[in-house]
């Protein structure tokens, strides 16, 4: 009788134990899938891009099917302009709309903005192209960068808000109060004590949100439209580098397919060194207001 | 007050006061500006709506609530408009998504939070956020040339041959396809499950974790019988988001997908999808009722997202706040 009950608990005890050797490898395992496709496809963009890249592929308009050279010029000039706009719009609502939330974020207005910024965020960046395209380009008839840049300005906005709010929270609050008991009053204690030591952290939300605006195709098909020949107007329409990606992958021509990896390869390389630079600073920024705080 | 304006009096304080009080005026102006801008946030999300809504009267009014049950597209020839294949192919495509990226997501977030060795999980955790980075357009690229003939139509033959008697496997089998957008998808979603569930799990208090393995638990029991039910609001929350973005994402499931109105249920036929319909048709709508059917789309888009977003973000703050309160208790 003891015997057979104390067989049955080492068995049991002996499955547990199995259950869980093979639950926590399979964890370990999912880690290991989910960086295959990363790896997976940053390999295949720099082996397919590499080889059609040149200088003249950054200083050349494109040329037809079946012509050898050109290049993505008026993509690059078109990308800078439709997100350098969209920053204009965006950076400085979203600092001013961040710096409310994190001095305020219990009031009903704090609360809204926060939650606004949380749906926004999710809102498909396609809607946004419909809602830049409802208000400017249709009453204008016609389709324009500067459409595109707004488009992409309401991309950035909860992108700038969240991170910006995040940083100003990180700046220890003895600063501020240091601030005001000095005699300054607040706005000059946003501007010139919390901002400059928020400073690298606000950077790094303009970064990821240029980022994530660069690489933005899906709201440029009716906003910017896209424009074979290099412009500069903000009034006409204008080409971006990830729509010239997809124009490229999708057309049948097998030269112009070359020109899609290899315009990805140079998008990604922006895309992905904005991004890991913001995380080092962030990284950086933490470990010393971190030991700023304690 | 006589007193404070003899004070005022001396040319001194007046200056000095004259300087604070421009400088309590900024303060005025400061505090006015940054709640406009707060308020401009919070415009935004207002007219976004009321902009689809406006800009989608024709077809409202046209088709009303049947725009979302028939399935005829026929711009061409009769002009009606129905959404449903499209909002059968969304729906379709995230639940892919879902099915591939839940498992490989939440077994992340439990290695990278509860079993890596603490030197490995700030690079793992980067490499996730740098799979977040890639921009859509390029995982569109690398699924038509690479993923697709790699990896989706061998698998889709298999389930073809194996399963083919089932309709949603039906063939013929084709490059493009339901299936390979949902699998796609399922790539681009993982870092938001795993990103956010990861924090969930580290958001739980140690107590938990040492309670249960006292009472001699083992790892993978404390795991899923304490930590998993604790926080299973906000899990939920981080699927429900990675959803919202699966839903909405557009130009690399308009790459996969092959844009074709296939009334049928193959997962292995190509279908559209809403988001991919209106990337697609939108500068070909040469007509006000088209391209208001177009915005309609939008419209039931936006509010499926913004429905989805509301949810997720309740029930993520759910734990945090349970997690603030029992840890003052």
């Amino acid at each position: 009788m003891k015997t057979l009950s104390h067989y049955a608990t080492s068995r049991r005890q002996r499955r547990r134990k199995v259950v869980n050797g093979i639950m926590l490898t399979l964890s370990g395992l999912t880690t290991v899938l989910i960086v295959v496709p990363l790896i997976w496809i940053l390999t295949y963009v720099v082996r397919q891009g590499l080889p059609a890249l040149s200088p003249q592929f950054f200083t050349q308009l494109p040329t037809p099917v079946g012509v050898p050279g050109g290049g993505i010029v008026n993509s690059i000039v078109g990308s800078a302009i439709t997100v350098g706009l969209a920053l204009i719009i965006a950076a400085p609502i979203g600092v001013l709309a961040a710096i409310y939330v994190a001095s305020k974020p219990t009031t009903p207005l704090g609360l809204a903005v926060r939650f606004a910024t949380d749906v926004i965020s999710g809102v498909p960046s396609i809607i946004m192209g419909i809602f830049a395209y409802t208000v400017i380009v249709l009453p204008q008839h016609h389709f324009s960068a500067f459409s595109g840049g707004v488009a992409l300005a309401f991309i950035m906005l909860p992108i700038i808000i969240r991170t910006t709010e995040e940083m100003l929270k990180l700046v220890p609050g003895s600063l501020r109060e240091a601030s005001l008991a000095l005699g300054a009053t607040e706005w000059k204690t946003s501007l010139k004590v919390l901002l400059p030591a928020a400073g690298n952290g606000i950077l790094t939300g303009v970064m990821l949100a240029i980022a994530r605006a660069a690489g933005e195709a899906a709201p440029m098909l009716f906003t910017a439209f896209g424009n074979s020949f290099m412009s500069t107007s903000l009034n006409q329409p204008i080409a971006t580098l990830p729509q010239t990606v997809f124009v490229y992958a999708i057309s049948p021509y097998e030269d112009w397919r070359a020109k899609a990896w290899a315009t990805a390869l140079v998008l990604i390389t922006l895309v992905l060194s904005l991004n890991v630079l913001a995380r080092l600073i962030v990284s950086w920024r933490q470990r010393r207001l971190g030991s700023v705080n304690r | 007050m006589t007193a404070q304006s003899k004070i005022t009096a001396s040319p001194f304080i007046t200056l000095s006061t004259r300087i604070r009080r421009t400088w309590r005026h900024g303060d005025r102006v400061f505090q006015g500006l940054l709640i406009l801008s707060s308020l401009l946030t919070l415009a935004l999300v207002v007219a976004i709506g009321y902009e689809l809504w406006k800009n989608s009267a024709l077809s409202r009014q046209a088709f009303g609530l049947a725009f979302i049950f028939t399935s005829r597209w026929d711009p061409a020839l009769n002009r009606v408009f129905g959404a449903l294949p499209f909002i059968q192919g969304t729906l379709v495509t995230s639940a892919i998504a879902l099915l591939g990226a839940v498992p490989l997501s939440l077994g992340t977030a439990i290695f990278l939070a509860e079993l890596a060795p603490r030197w490995l999980r700030q690079p793992v955790g980067f490499l996730v956020e740098l799979l977040a980075a890639i921009p859509s357009v390029v995982y569109g690229l690398w699924g038509l040339f690479v993923y697709i003939p790699a990896f989706v139509r061998p698998a889709s033959l298999m389930l073809n041959k194996t399963l083919g008697w089932l309709p949603i496997f039906e063939g013929p089998v084709f490059g493009p396809s339901r299936l390979a957008a949902g699998l796609l998808l399922a790539i681009m979603i993982l870092p938001t499950i795993t990103a956010i569930s990861r924090d969930v799990f580290l958001a739980i208090p140690d107590s938990q974790r040492e309670a249960a393995l006292a009472l001699g638990a083992t790892r993978w029991e404390a795991i899923w019988q304490v930590l998993v039910p604790y926080g299973l609001s906000g899990l939920l929350g981080a699927i429900i988001l990675g959803l919202g973005r699966a839903l909405g994402e557009t130009i690399a499931v308009t790459m996969v997908i092959g844009n074709n109105l296939d009334l049928s249920l193959s997962l292995l036929h190509p279908g559209y999808t809403m988001s991919s319909v209106i990337a697609n048709e939108f500068t070909e709508a040469t007509y006000d009722l088209y391209l208001q059917a177009l915005i309609e789309i939008g419209l039931i888009l936006f509010v499926i997202t913004l429905l989805i977003n509301l949810i997720a973000r309740l029930l993520i703050w759910r734990v945090s706040r349970r997690v603030i309160v029992e840890a003052r208790a």
